[in-house]
């Protein structure tokens, strides 16, 4: 084998890596963020505390909690039972794809949706208050998928 | 405040009877009525007296373009050039030489005259047929010269309802959400305006987030949603005392306000623990009543004219439907069948049809519909677009429209919007800054 063959292969090799790689990340943006409409990602996520995030995320006109957010809620849950001295609104949002006030209602339900599996997991409902913002408070502005499924949330947030 | 300031009205002559020009306003006008619009008449010492003190050069003139955009807006009406005109406006108003209006192609003539008389605006018109060379009507007002625009207006509206049988909208105005800001923290302030997009004034400082303002259809009341201090409720505020207060001690969320026709109960939506149902408060004895009980979300309520029945939205079948219940709550019926989600019905002054909004594979629709659901119409299409308010005489919904962001999320935009209930004559409605929520108000004047 002559050194040519050899830095023709490695090069091909290379390009191979580039190529598979970059469609790789293409495919994270595209759906690798949403589970049928739900976001998945870690975007606008902040933290409570370590390892606690502090939102969940919902199907259109959906108000049930996912396998992962019930997860989330539950490491909500036991954060919160450690730090009882604290208390917390949940903001309930909509995205843009909806009337304003049918999405003031949806915003209301899924912010007691997080509250109701927080008590569930041994939260007094009396730390726990509700406000819904419906489709005024977007944390992405674009017209698209994606960013409609991260605007679809409720988010804990710390009230003292 | 400009509403103590009643108009007086003095009818100068008997109105005819008989008409020969007509507008037909139950269809799609695609030939609009040709009419001239003469400036109105004016004294060289009344014309100084008003400039003095509005800073108007001509108020013949600027009250004759009043009323003539005014016509135009409707689209039933051609207002003609007045370049064209060949008659002088205070000769014009005493006798029109009919063949001189017939030639430039005018079907009707609106002249009049102006005169400053004790510190007063007095203004008369005449509406004449210029086929038939002859007055239709003829009528004077007196008031504060600071209302020489609501003068065009109720001109307007005198001449609409001879023309085409039916009341007016002109001497009305718009409540609406006044926008600014990045999407993501949108400043929103209430703010009321002439029908025609003149004499804004914001009620609200933007400290706070406020939406769906409506008007009392009876006076200057208006019921809106605040978030002072946090706390989402329905409130109610004087426009002419700036007075408000928070309406019943509900402990949520209330949201999606309304008035009953006669202006003496509220219906909105109360949340708590993630069902809205429907609630009235009676704003004399302020009695609360619970009208749906159903676990399901229920709101956007409106009362029928007649005050019998409402029409809300509910997602009691799954998703987002139109129903019709009694106004005790009795008679859940289901109206909107047809494919996707349906939201904000709005019974129509007229009470013979719903006005609502529709999402349905992406795209958003104002349509109307009959009580029972039958004979749905799409008037419009579009990326966003929503809450349709009626005209005070049911002929014209105004609503909000959205755009789409580009990629990086900018070029967002909220407008005013109108079109009538035939399909036709869809318009922006000019604001000062964007716009959404937008509520008509009731005729002024009668």
């Amino acid at each position: 084998m002559d050194l040519g063959k050899i830095f023709r292969n490695t090069f091909l090799v290379i390009l191979a890596c580039l190529v598979l790689s970059a469609c790789a990340t293409q495919k994270k943006v595209d759906t690798g963020q949403m589970q049928g409409d739900v976001y998945t990602g870690t975007d606008t996520v902040k933290y409570l505390a370590s390892g606690v995030p502090d939102r969940v995320f919902f199907a259109t006109n959906e108000s049930v909690l996912t396998t992962a957010s019930r997860d989330t809620l539950r490491k909500q849950a036991a954060w919160m039972r450690k730090n009882s001295d604290l208390t917390f609104v949940i903001e309930g949002h909509a995205d843009e794809r909806g009337t304003r006030e049918y999405n003031l209602a949806l915003g209301e339900r899924r912010a007691n949706a997080a509250k109701d599996y927080l008590m569930t997991y041994g939260v007094a409902g009396n730390r726990l208050s509700v406000i819904s913002y419906g489709k005024e408070r977007p944390v992405d502005s674009g017209s698209n998928p994606l960013s409609w499924s991260k605007n679809r949330r409720s988010v804990t947030v710390k009230a003292n | 405040m400009l509403f103590r300031h009643l108009f007086i009205l003095i009818i100068l002559l008997p109105i005819k009877a008989f008409a020969l020009i007509e507008v037909d306003i139950t269809r799609g006008n695609l030939s609009p009525l040709p009419i001239a619009v003469s400036p109105l008449s004016i004294d060289e010492k009344s014309k100084e007296s008003f400039n003095k003190i509005l800073k108007n050069k001509d108020m013949g003139l600027e009250i004759s373009i009043v009323v003539e955009n005014n016509l135009k807006q409707t689209g039933l009406f051609n207002p003609l050039n007045k370049d064209a005109f060949l008659q002088k406006p205070d000769i014009a108003h005493l006798k029109p030489r009919f063949e001189d209006w017939a030639l430039i192609k005018a079907q009707a003539l609106i002249t009049g005259k102006v005169t400053f008389i004790d510190e007063k605006l007095r203004v008369e018109f005449r509406l004449w047929d210029v086929l038939a060379a002859k007055e239709m009507m003829a009528l004077a007002f007196t008031t504060v010269p600071n209302n020489w625009r609501r003068v065009g207006h109720i001109i307007t509206d005198k001449v609409y309802e001879r023309l085409t049988g039916e009341k007016g909208y002109f001497d009305t105005r718009i409540i609406y959400v006044s926008e600014k800001g990045k999407k993501v923290s949108r400043i929103k302030k209430l703010a009321i305006m002439d029908q025609d997009g003149f004499n804004t004034k914001y009620l609200t400082l933007g400290n706070e987030l406020v939406l769906t303002p409506r008007f009392n259809p009876t006076n200057q009341m208006v019921t809106y949603l605040s978030y002072f201090r946090n706390l989402p409720r329905v409130y109610l505020l004087d426009i002419e005392t700036g007075i408000q207060e928070v309406v019943g001690d509900f402990p949520g969320m209330t949201f999606a306000p309304r008035f009953s026709p006669d202006g003496k109960k509220i219906i909105m939506s109360f949340a708590m623990g993630g069902n809205s149902d429907i609630y009235t408060m009676d704003l004399e004895n302020r009695i609360v009543e619970r009208i749906t009980n159903h676990p399901s979300i229920d709101t956007s309520p409106s009362y029928s004219p007649n005050s019998k029945y409402i029409c809300f939205n509910s997602d009691r079948s799954g998703y987002q439907q139109i129903y019709v219940m009694k106004s005790d709550g009795s008679n859940v019926k289901r109206i909107s069948f047809g494919k996707g989600l349906y939201g904000t019905p709005v019974w129509s002054p007229r009470g013979d049809l719903i006005a609502f909004t529709k999402l349905h594979k992406g795209k958003f629709y104002i349509g109307v519909m009959r009580t029972d659901g039958s004979g749905e119409r799409l008037l419009t299409e579009n990326f966003y677009q929503e809450a349709p308010s009626w005209s005070p005489n049911g002929r014209v919904l105004i609503f909000y429209r959205e755009t789409k962001t580009d990629e990086k999320g900018e070029g967002f935009s909220a407008k005013l919007w109108s079109i009538d209930l035939t399909g036709y004559n869809e318009r922006l409605v000019e604001t000062e800054t964007d716009a959404s929520d937008p509520s008509w108000s009731s005729l002024l004047s009668n």
